[in-house]
């Protein structure tokens, strides 16, 4: 057989492979989901307000980047391991090390959100009698929302991208397929990756259409024309692992 | 149990005979470190070097290409951006194995998925660092009699430079990370320490530690160089303004 | 010797002094230019000579095509019709780049290069020329000075500039190849009125020495009049409505549009631009020993409304050195208006 004829051969069986299996790769897409939601949840219970109090009061920038680069230099097979070693396998350790692979992107989105409010309408808002959190809570907040959003997103997108490498401390998901090749064979292996790159896709769909859904529109314009403005941007952080 | 040792990959030793610290599987063992540094964590290490570099000097290569086509042919870089947002929704450990029918378990699978991220991260940067030249300096390079080539030579590509060196440090850092996933395909890289090191039912902590830190340590190592870089390159993005 | 001096005779020694050494003469002949989609064209056959070492501004409001012409000079747009042509040669027989080398560019806050130095900026052009590093850097010494600026400045970058300091490096940049013909966009649009000032009288000090052709582009009728030694003020389409010298338009309108566009004023404006220096004088007599003083490097405008001030109908025109030169009066300077 031709290389090319064996390929195809491959990939049709790992296309028969879902077929046949779909109860099983739905189980394991919804468990990702499951660990991913809950590491998503966890980074933004603990990062969003810090990263909104630090923009809020314009200090420790330092902090905020010091912080998303520790989230890329920080892979996540040393996270995952090295939270094994103190947590012991299971759920536990995996939802910790992802959620700080999500913090990364929350932490400098959400400061630079809320920083990088034009200072003339804080001014204004401060002079006509707001307190701090009312200037928080009615004006940027709102304002910081486009690029908090963003960085919610690809911080989503990031850890269901990530969460398959979770399956060799535990955690479940399609990764657990991936990695035991002896028990599902490749055409497991391949089926379970395509599904993996799927439901990738899939959350990246969702959580643009949710991103633009939770953005008013005169926002969005003003974002996208400071895109080009802006130097540093928002690099996709998606998949680090 | 002794792990046998594949024809290009590390020793792993003996769990359980060595000093006291190893045997109760304590923090971190330096004792531990220092022995098995030869063996073990040097040739990961170079291995992982090896996979960075690779895969960021082809990226930075082809992106830098591309980058040059986009600018000159605007419509290019919407397709091009979307291909890449999308490619890099991929999970590493799929899109190895996606490969594997058309590369096998090798070096290359693992090479193309890394430059393919690469792409995703330089690309939009060197766009955007292209297009950040002001308008000004282009129009006074034109009317002072620049060629074309000349304009980009020396003016369009320096005034690029910080973005680039931006988009760089990103990518750098996370090949990095990513190279270490390798370990799932290939006896090679600091992650294949820890992938072993995890199969273990009791995992070994100062291997995971040591080969960790080495993973972190090379990251921000290349960070740093990259800036000390930019500062002498592009000396007049640091000057303060009046 | 002076800076100009040791500009010129380096220029000379170099072999580098391109074109004529008054400065090129320029012809526009019927020039026209049309934006795709706009509904009216944007310069419309318009013709124009600009004598050689002239200073010539281009005036009007906005969309009246005065840029667009400028730019046509130097083919950084392209005419649709017409030729232009630089002491005689059409722009279009040479090469774009040869051209554009000989011609001196400046724009708002100058246009500088942000990753060089301002050493580094200057002498862009003569390295495109080839100088060696050695010459290179005596120009730039030279042009620094020239401009106003402190040698201090060379291994700044831009960012680290005033505006009106980043005008002059911009001004010199363009000098350094010692073009014979200046093109200036708006230069001074974004500075302060008191840097913008001090900025168009080095502008003239270095017209008066250097003798270059310059087509200088303002939106502003007050800075026309200043600099210019004749006026085009181009209305939409880039139509001429008057080519003359600032007295000669303030004197006579050629139509409504241009007493509208020049303003109030105009004969008090015609005052302001002579100077008692450069006017005849009545001589001083007995009588006028106790007349209010004036000094003679004031302008007439200055010398009436100082009249107006003190209530007199005539002062006595003292020099620097304090002594009288002689007396103004009132009618004498409204004579000047004839």
């Amino acid at each position: 057989m031709t290389s090319a004829a064996v390929n195809l051969h491959t990939f049709l069986d790992a296309i028969r492979f879902i077929g046949s299996n779909w109860h099983l790769l739905l189980d394991k897409a919804a468990q990702q989901l499951e660990l991913a939601g809950a590491a998503l949840g966890l980074a933004m219970a603990v990062v969003l307000p810090l990263g909104i109090a630090l923009g809020h009061l314009r200090r420790g920038s330092t902090v905020a980047i010091a912080g998303s680069i520790a989230g890329r230099a920080l892979p996540v097979l040393v996270l995952i391991a090295a939270f094994l070693t103190v947590f012991g396998i299971g759920f536990v350790n995996n939802m910790i090390a992802l959620a700080v692979l999500a913090s990364g992107p929350i932490l400098i989105n959400s400061y630079e959100g809320v920083a990088h409010v034009e200072t003339n309408v804080v001014d204004a808002a401060r002079a006509s009698g707001m307190t701090a959190g009312e200037v928080l809570r009615r004006v940027e907040l709102p304002l910081a929302l486009p690029l908090l959003a963003a960085g919610v997103r690809v911080a989503a997108v990031t850890v269901v991208a990530t969460a398959p490498i979770a399956a060799i401390a535990g955690g479940g998901g399609l990764g657990d397929i991936i990695v035991n090749q002896a028990g599902y064979g490749f055409d497991g292996v391949l089926g379970a990756s395509i599904c993996a790159m799927a439901l990738s896709v899939f959350a990246y769909g969702v959580l643009t259409v949710l991103e633009r859904a939770v953005t008013p529109a005169g926002l969005r314009r003003l974002a996208e024309l400071e895109k080009g403005n802006r130097r540093r941007e928002t690099v996709p952080v998606a998949n680090i692992t | 149990m002794i792990l046998a040792a594949t024809g290009s990959g590390p020793v792993i030793p003996h769990y359980g005979t060595g000093s006291r610290c190893v045997v109760e599987n304590h923090a971190f063992c330096s004792s531990w470190v220092s022995a098995h540094w030869g063996d073990t964590l040097q040739p990961a290490l170079v291995q992982h070097v090896e996979l960075t570099g690779i895969a960021v000097g082809i990226g930075f290569a082809i992106a830098f290409s591309a980058a040059l086509l986009a600018y000159r042919r605007r419509w290019l870089s919407g397709p091009i951006e979307g291909i890449s947002a999308l490619l890099y929704t991929i999970p590493s450990l799929a899109l190895f194995q996606i490969l594997v029918p058309f590369t096998g378990i090798t070096t290359t699978t693992v090479e193309v998925a890394l430059v393919a991220y690469t792409l995703v991260m330089l690309f939009p940067n060197f766009v955007t660092g292209l297009n950040s030249v002001p308008a000004d300096a282009l129009d006074v390079a034109r009317a002072m009699g620049f060629t074309r080539r000349q304009t980009l030579l020396r003016v369009e590509l320096p005034l690029a430079l910080p973005a680039i060196v931006a988009g760089l440090r990103v990518a750098v850092v996370s090949t990095v990370s990513l190279a270490t996933v390798a370990a799932f395909l290939l006896p090679k890289g600091l992650g294949y320490p820890i992938f072993l090191a995890l199969k273990e039912p009791s995992p070994f902590r100062t291997e995971i530690y040591a080969a960790g830190a080495l993973a972190v340590g090379l990251a921000l190592a290349a960070d740093l160089l990259l800036v000390a870089a930019r500062r002498v390159l592009a000396p007049w993005a640091h000057r303060g303004v009046a | 010797m002076t800076a100009l001096a040791v500009f010129r005779r380096n220029s000379r020694r170099l072999g580098r002094s391109s074109g004529s050494p008054r400065g090129a003469e320029i012809r526009l002949e019927s020039v026209s230019k049309h934006y795709a989609g706009a509904e009216t064209a944007a310069v419309e056959n318009l013709s124009l000579t600009i004598e050689a070492g002239e200073l010539c501004v281009l005036v009007g409001p906005s969309g009246c095509g005065k840029t667009t012409t400028l730019r046509m000079i130097n083919l950084l747009i392209a005419p649709d019709s017409g030729e232009i042509k630089i002491d005689g040669r059409s722009t279009r027989a040479a090469s774009v780049t040869e051209l554009r080398r000989g011609i001196g560019y400046v724009i708002q806050e100058g246009g500088l290069f942000p990753h060089m130095t301002v050493a580094g900026n200057i002498g862009t052009v003569p390295r495109l020329l080839g100088w060696s590093r050695g010459e290179t850097r005596k120009r730039v010494s030279e042009l620094l000075e020239l401009v106003g600026l402190d040698r201090s400045l060379a291994e700044r970058y831009p960012a680290e500039l005033s505006g009106g300091q980043r005008q002059r490096v911009g001004l010199a940049r363009a000098l350094a190849g010692d073009p014979p013909l200046l093109l200036m966009d708006e230069p001074f649009n974004a500075l302060d009125p008191v840097v913008r000032e001090r900025l168009q009288d080095e502008l003239l000090r270095l017209h008066r020495e250097l003798a270059k052709t310059i087509v200088f582009v303002t939106h502003d009728v007050d800075e026309a009049i200043k600099l210019g030694d004749r006026i085009a003020i181009l209305r939409q389409g880039g139509a001429l409505a008057q080519f003359d010298s600032p007295d000669s338009i303030l004197a006579r309108p050629a139509s409504d549009f241009v007493r509208q566009f020049v303003g109030e004023n105009r004969a008090l404006r015609r005052l302001a631009l002579r100077r008692l220096d450069q006017i005849e004088l009545a001589p001083s007599g007995k009588a006028d020993a106790g007349l209010p003083t004036v000094p003679a490097a004031a302008t007439v405008r200055e010398a009436v409304s100082l009249m107006i001030e003190t209530g007199t109908r005539a002062l006595s025109v003292v020099g620097e050195d304090g002594e009288a030169r002689g007396t103004i009066r009132f009618d004498d300077a409204a004579g000047l208006l004839k």
